[in-house]
């Protein structure tokens, strides 16, 4: 069992069981994989803990109802799917400030945590707005050949080229 | 049978965990939680994640072409509505590059010890927040130009194991060109 040791994996063979897994979840669940609508059903159990039941009327948490279900749970399992696969090959560390970031932009914490959340901001803001992520309009989308996934696709990858591009050549680069 | 087994709560959750279980597994092994291989993706440096995600579309596919055609699974395809998706995918795009991950892979990083990425969940919480509070006010112009259910047989006007061949093909010619190149 020394290969479920090892740090890292072809991308081939992670991607192709990838795709098996989507399958598996297909014909387990009858759904995709997506992990994006985990985080809008937990702000809306957020905001339910801050301002009350009356967040249920908002239009867009009735067709998202807050929730602890299939999504979440998913997303839940993925943190621990990797928490154990970093932990049997030994790379399990706590990573405050990532190197490719220090070698540019210095060792704050702050910084990095700033980028962090103004990111996580777009990307949370832009996933809803797109009606996927990665994963469910990446992946689970696109193999099903849905021409709304291959555009959500290719303009993922459009804005992150190009932001990553302004973010590391640009101000980087000064 | 299989309905019996979709539809009890407790089984779906438990698939749900394993599911998720796995792919948090196999993000990992592959590299995709490491805030590097993700943005070193974004620079064009290291082609990780793009080997991960067309081949992982290639079996997928093909897989599940004939999981409909059999009848065991329904399709799940999202509405072609041009507008937000464009706008949308950008600023998702932006914010891949500032945060370095993207939801599923922020998830795993979080597993594998990355502090900053549960900083970024924060962040994804609050702008999830953000847009559910927006969209009454934007509803209007996001539902506009709904073309529905669209696939890419449609847009081609081809039949779907034609298109299918199309697109693995062009996926399996871009990962070979890749790997030429020896990125």
């Amino acid at each position: 069992m020394s290969w479920l040791a090892l740090p890292r994996w072809s991308p081939y063979g992670v991607g192709a069981g990838i795709g098996v897994l989507v399958l598996i979840s297909f014909i387990l669940s009858n759904r995709p994989i997506g992990c994006s609508t985990a985080y809008v059903r937990a702000s809306g159990l957020g905001e339910i803990l801050l301002w009350g039941e009356r967040v249920e009327n908002n239009e867009y948490y009735k067709k998202f109802v807050p929730k602890i279900g299939w999504e979440v749970v998913l997303l839940v399992g993925v943190v621990l799917g990797a928490l154990i696969s970093s932990g049997l090959s030994g790379t399990l560390a706590v990573e405050k400030v990532p190197g490719l970031w220090r070698a540019e932009f210095g060792s704050s914490f702050l910084l990095r945590a700033v980028a962090a959340i103004l990111g996580g901001f777009f990307v949370g803001f832009g996933a809803r707005m797109a009606g996927g992520c990665t994963s469910g309009h990446g992946i689970s989308g696109t193999l099903q050949l849905a021409a709304s996934s291959w555009l959500a696709l290719f303009c993922f990858f459009i804005g992150g080229f190009g932001a990553a591009y302004l973010l590391y050549a640009v101000v980087g680069g000064i | 049978m299989l309905d019996r087994f979709r539809e009890k709560r407790s089984l779906r959750l438990v698939t749900a965990l394993v599911v998720g279980l796995l792919f948090g597994f196999l993000l990992q092994k592959g590299g995709a939680t490491d805030y590097g291989v993700l943005v070193n993706q974004l620079l064009l440096r290291d082609f990780t994640v793009l080997k991960i995600i067309f081949s992982a579309i290639v079996v997928g596919s093909l897989g599940i072409h004939l999981l409909v055609r059999g009848g065991l699974v329904d399709p799940s395809i999202k509405p072609f509505k041009p507008k937000p998706i464009i706008i949308g995918g950008l600023i998702f795009g932006a914010g891949f590059a500032l945060l370095g991950y993207c939801p599923g892979t922020l998830a795993g990083a979080i597993g594998a010890g990355s502090i900053h990425a549960l900083l970024g969940a924060v962040g994804m919480v609050t702008g999830s927040s953000a847009f559910a509070n927006l969209y009454p006010r934007i509803k209007g112009s996001i539902e506009e130009g709904n073309r529905g259910r669209l696939t890419i047989p449609e847009v081609l006007k081809v039949d779907v194991g034609l298109a299918l061949l199309i697109v693995d093909l062009l996926l399996i010619i871009m990962l070979i060109l890749i790997e030429i190149s020896s990125l």
